[in-house]
C-alpha cells in the first residue's frame, strides 16, 4: 500500500501545441479512493496511464510512495489495472480462475492458494472456490474478476470506467461493491469515470479535470457545497444547479425583485452581473410575486417530490450550461404535496443562504 | 424510438431480424450455429442473404465506436473482420429500451482457436497459432494500434500454406495512435501473455487440449516472436562504408519475412565511414501482392510465397526464364493453377480454400514422389489427392464454434 503523488505531471501529445495533462498536483492518501472525474477529453484517463507507465509523462514527476516511478516501466510500478479483461474460464474452477496469472509469474502454489482463499474471504466466495464459474449469478462472476486483480496485492489498483460496459442494473450493483470492496481492503485506488454520479457516490475524494486541467479536487460533499467554479458547480449534481446571471445594485443582487446579499469582492466588472447558482432542492417557491418569474412548462412527478421545470418570463435572464441554442430550463424540487399546474406562473429565489456566487467572467466562486 | 441503421451497404433484409427480442432469446431457427466461445457479451451468428453474420449486442455508443475503429483498420489494410452494420434504437416488446447490436461479416475459412484445438492437432499448432498471433499484433503495433485485450479468443485463424494467419475480431478495447510507446506495447504484450495462457489452461483442464504442452511455455512464445520480429522489422542497423550490400541485404531480408519496406532511412556518419539504416515503414503482405499483380490471384502470405515458388519451378521446367513474368503467370495458372483447383469436386469445395487445396496437391505430389522414388504428374497428385485426403477433412467454410460455454457477464436476474 502507498501514497501516490502526481507531481506538476505533464502530457503533451506528438503535434500537439495544447498538453493533454497540464502541471497535474494530486496528493493521494494510504488507502485512499480518488475518482477522475470530468468530460470526455478532459485528460482523465491520460492521467491515469501516466501512473500507470503507458503514457509518457513530459514534465513533472509522479511517486508512488517514496519511489519516482516517472521512468518506470508498467511492469516495475507495481500498480494492477483492474477489469482490463473480465472473460471467465469456463472450465477452470473459481479458484484456478482467481489464481491463474500469478501462476504465469511463477508463484508458488502454497502461496496461490493462501492469496485466491484470503481474496475469497473477502469477496465472499469461500464456497464456490471449487465451482465453474458458470454456476455463479452475474454477480458472483464479476467478483471473481474482481478477484483476479486482488490476489496480486499490488500496491495501487487502478480501474479505467470499468463498468462502462455493463448494463444499467449491473453497473449499480458493481458500484456499491467495488466501493465496499476497496474499503475492506484499504489498498489506495484511482478510479476514471465520466458519471459524476458514480464519481460522487464511490469516492473519498474526486478530481474534476477539464481540458487537461485539474479544476478541483475535494471530497463529495465539498464538491457538492462549495464547488470552486462555475465548471465544477455545473458538472457536479443531478439535475445540475441553476446558474443564473443577475444584475447586481447597492442592496445585492436582484432574482428578479427579490434582491439577495452578494459578495462584490472579486467580481468583475465593478461587480454589476454576477452568476448565482442555487439548486434544485434549495428554492424558494412563492405565488406572491417575489422573485424570479418562471412559466412551468413541466412537472416530473416523484413521489414525496416532484421537479418543475420552467423559463424566465423575462428573456434577459439566461440559464448558464445549456446545451448548444436550447434554453435550459430552470428547476426546482418541490414539495409533491404542493405542485404547481402546468403553464402557471410561478417566483423563485435562493432559500436562506444556500447559494453559490461566481464571477461572470472567470467564473470563479465569491 | 425508431430502429436505427447504420452501414456502408445496408442490405434490407437485415430489418427482417428480430431486432425487439434480445439477443440471448433469438429463435434457433434463424441462427446458423448455436454460438460458442468465451465472450463478455452476448454474440449471435445468423445467415443472411446468403452470408454468414456475426452479431454482438453492446452498448450504443460501444458499437459505433468498434464499427468505426474496424472500419479504419481495413482502410489501413489490416487483417480485421469486416463490419457490417450498427443497429441501434432497439425497443423490446415490452417497451424497454435494448443494446445497440453490432453486426461484421463472417470470415469465410477462418477457424477460432478451439476450433483448431478441437481437432486432432498436427504437431506444433498452438506454436503455430502464436506466430500468427505475434505477426498480427506486430503489424497493429507498426500501424498504432493499441489493442488492449489481445488474446486467441479474439483472433480468428485462417489456414496460410500450412501455416496461420490471424485476424483480428475483436477491437473494442482498442485506440488508434500515431505510434506506440514501449509501455503500451509491452502493455499489450503482457495482456497477450496472460489471456493466451489463461486460454491454454481452460482447454486444458476441459481435457481439450491434445498436445502435451505446458501453456505457460507455449503463452512465452508470444513474447519471444514478437521481440524477434519486431526487432527484425524495426532495429537501426550499423554498416561500414564497405559493406553497402548490406543495405540490400536487409531489404531481402524483410521482403523474405513478408514484409515491404515502405521507406529506409540512411543516414552516414560524420566521417563517412559507417551509414547507419533504420527500415521506416513496412508493410506485411510482400509475396501476396506480388501474386496479386502477375496472376489476380488474392490469397494470404505463405500461400502467395508457395504459389510464387511453384511458378518459378514451371518458368523454369518449360525454359522460359528470360520472358515476360507476367506472360509465363499466365500460362501457369490456365496450365497449372486453375486445372487443380477446378479439379476439386464441387460436393469437397467447403472443406478448404482453393489455394490451400493447392498447397495441399502440392505437398501431396511430394510425398507420393518419395514414396515413388519417381516425379508425379501433378494431374496424378490431384486425383488421388481428392480421392483419399480431401473427403476426411471437415468442412470449413463457416465453422462457427465448439463445444464451450458462452459466459457474458450480466445482472442477476432475480438481484
Amino acid at each position: 500500500m502507498a501514497t501516490v503523488k502526481f507531481d506538476e505531471s505533464t502530457r503533451i501529445y506528438p503535434g500537439s501545441d495544447t498538453p493533454a495533462v497540464d502541471k497535474l498536483n494530486i496528493d493521494i492518501e494510504d488507502g485512499e479512493f480518488l475518482v477522475l472525474v470530468g468530460p470526455s477529453g478532459c485528460g482523465k484517463s491520460t492521467s491515469l496511464r501516466m501512473l500507470a507507465g503507458l503514457e509518457e509523462v513530459n514534465q513533472g514527476k509522479i511517486w508512488i510512495g517514496d519511489r519516482d516511478v516517472t521512468d518506470l516501466s508498467p511492469k516495475d510500478r507495481d500498480v494492477a489495472m483492474v477489469f482490463q479483461n473480465y472473460a471467465l474460464y469456463p472450465h477452470m474452477s473459481v479458484a484456478d480462475n482467481m489464481g491463474f496469472a500469478l501462476k504465469i509469474a511463477g508463484v508458488d502454489k502454497g502461496e496461490i492458494r493462501k492469496r485466491v482463499e484470503e481474496a475469497a474471504n473477502i469477496l465472499d466466495l469461500t464456497q464456490y472456490l471449487e465451482r465453474k464459474p458458470k454456476a455463479l449469478s452475474g454477480g458472483q462472476r464479476q467478483r471473481v474478476a474482481m478477484g483476479r486483480a486482488i490476489v496480486r496485492s499490488p500496491q495501487v489498483f487502478l480501474m479505467d470506467e470499468p463498468l462502462s460496459n455493463l448494463d444499467a442494473k449491473l453497473r449499480v450493483q458493481t458500484r456499491t461493491q467495488i466501493a465496499s470492496l476497496q474499503r475492506r481492503l484499504g489498498v489506495t485506488t484511482v478510479y476514471v469515470t465520466h458519471d459524476q454520479v458514480e464519481a460522487m457516490t464511490m469516492g473519498d475524494r474526486i478530481a474534476l479535470l477539464k481540458d487537461g486541467i485539474l479544476q478541483q479536487c475535494a471530497t463529495p460533499r465539498e464538491m457538492y457545497d462549495k464547488p470552486a467554479n462555475l465548471f465544477v458547480a455545473g458538472f457536479i449534481g443531478s439535475p445540475a444547479m441553476n446558474l443564473v446571471t443577475v444584475p447586481v445594485t447597492a442592496d445585492g443582487a436582484k432574482f428578479g425583485n427579490h434582491t439577495v446579499s452578494v459578495p462584490r469582492e472579486g467580481a468583475n466588472d465593478g461587480g454589476s452581473h454576477v452568476v448565482v447558482g442555487v439548486r434544485p432542492e434549495d428554492v424558494e417557491l412563492t405565488t406572491n410575486n417575489d422573485g424570479l418569474e418562471l412559466t412551468v412548462d413541466v412537472i416530473e412527478e416523484l413521489g414525496a417530490d416532484a421537479y418543475v421545470y420552467g423559463t424566465p418570463t423575462d428573456q434577459n435572464f439566461t440559464l448558464e450550461g445549456g446545451d448548444d441554442n436550447l434554453a435550459k430550463p430552470f428547476i426546482a424540487r418541490v414539495d409533491g404535496r404542493k405542485v404547481p399546474a402546468k403553464g402557471e406562473k410561478i417566483y423563485v429565489y435562493p432559500k436562506g443562504q444556500h447559494m453559490h456566487v461566481f464571477n461572470k467572467e472567470s467564473g470563479a466562486r465569491l | 424510438m425508431a430502429l436505427e441503421l447504420t452501414a456502408a451497404r445496408p442490405d434490407p433484409a437485415l430489418l427482417d431480424l428480430p431486432w425487439r427480442t434480445p439477443l440471448e432469446d433469438w429463435p434457433e431457427d434463424i441462427l446458423a450455429a448455436l454460438p460458442r466461445g468465451i465472450s463478455r457479451h452476448v454474440v449471435r451468428f445468423v445467415r443472411l442473404s446468403g452470408r454468414v453474420l456475426a452479431i454482438k449486442e453492446i452498448k450504443d455508443d460501444i458499437a459505433r465506436r468498434e464499427y468505426e475503429m474496424l472500419r479504419d483498420l481495413r482502410r489501413l489494410h489490416l487483417p480485421t473482420v469486416e463490419p457490417f452494420a450498427v443497429v441501434s434504437g432497439r425497443v423490446g416488446v415490452d417497451g424497454e429500451p435494448l443494446d445497440a447490436c453490432l453486426v461484421t461479416r463472417h470470415l469465410q475459412f477462418s477457424l477460432p482457436y478451439r476450433a483448431l484445438y478441437s481437432q486432432s492437432l498436427r504437431k506444433g499448432t498452438a506454436t503455430r497459432l502464436i506466430d500468427a498471433l505475434a505477426v498480427l499484433l506486430v503489424r497493429l503495433h507498426l500501424t498504432g494500434f493499441w489493442w488492449g485485450d489481445v488474446s486467441l479468443s479474439n483472433t480468428l485463424f485462417r489456414r496460410d500454406a500450412g501455416s496461420f494467419a490471424a485476424y483480428l475480431v475483436d477491437a473494442e478495447t482498442g485506440e488508434l495512435r500515431n505510434r506506440l510507446s514501449d509501455g503500451q506495447r509491452e502493455h499489450d504484450l503482457d495482456i497477450a501473455r496472460v489471456n493466451i495462457a489463461g486460454e491454454l489452461m481452460d482447454l486444458e483442464a476441459g481435457g481439450l487440449l491434445q498436445e502435451e504442452r505446458d501453456p505457460i511455455e507455449v503463452s512465452e512464445r508470444i513474447m519471444t516472436r514478437y521481440r524477434e520480429l519486431w526487432a527484425e522489422l524495426t532495429a537501426e542497423e550499423h554498416i561500414v562504408e564497405t559493406e553497402r550490400w548490406r543495405v540490400d541485404d536487409r531489404i531481402r531480408r524483410l521482403n523474405k519475412m513478408g514484409f515491404d519496406v515502405d521507406e529506409l532511412e540512411i543516414t552516414t556518419d560524420f566521417d563517412g565511414t559507417t551509414i547507419r539504416i533504420q527500415p521506416k515503414v513496412v508493410d506485411s503482405g510482400h509475396h501476396s501482392r506480388r501474386l496479386l499483380r502477375l496472376t489476380g490471384l488474392d490469397v494470404r502470405e505463405n500461400q502467395a510465397r508457395r504459389l510464387l515458388n511453384d511458378l518459378e519451378v514451371f518458368s523454369a521446367a518449360t525454359g522460359r526464364q528470360g520472358e515476360d513474368e507476367e506472360i509465363v503467370a499466365h500460362d501457369w495458372l490456365a496450365r497449372v493453377y486453375e486445372p487443380v483447383t477446378r479439379g476439386v469436386p464441387a460436393s469437397l469445395l467447403a472443406k478448404l480454400e482453393p489455394a490451400e487445396v493447392f498447397h495441399e496437391v502440392l505437398e501431396h505430389r511430394w510425398y507420393m514422389a518419395e514414396r515413388a522414388r519417381h516425379d508425379v504428374p501433378i494431374t496424378d497428385a490431384l486425383a488421388d489427392y481428392v480421392a483419399k485426403v480431401l473427403p476426411g477433412k471437415p468442412d470449413e467454410r463457416a465453422v462457427l464454434g465448439v463445444d464451450t460455454e458462452e459466459l457474458p457477464v450480466i445482472a442477476d436476474r432475480n438481484a
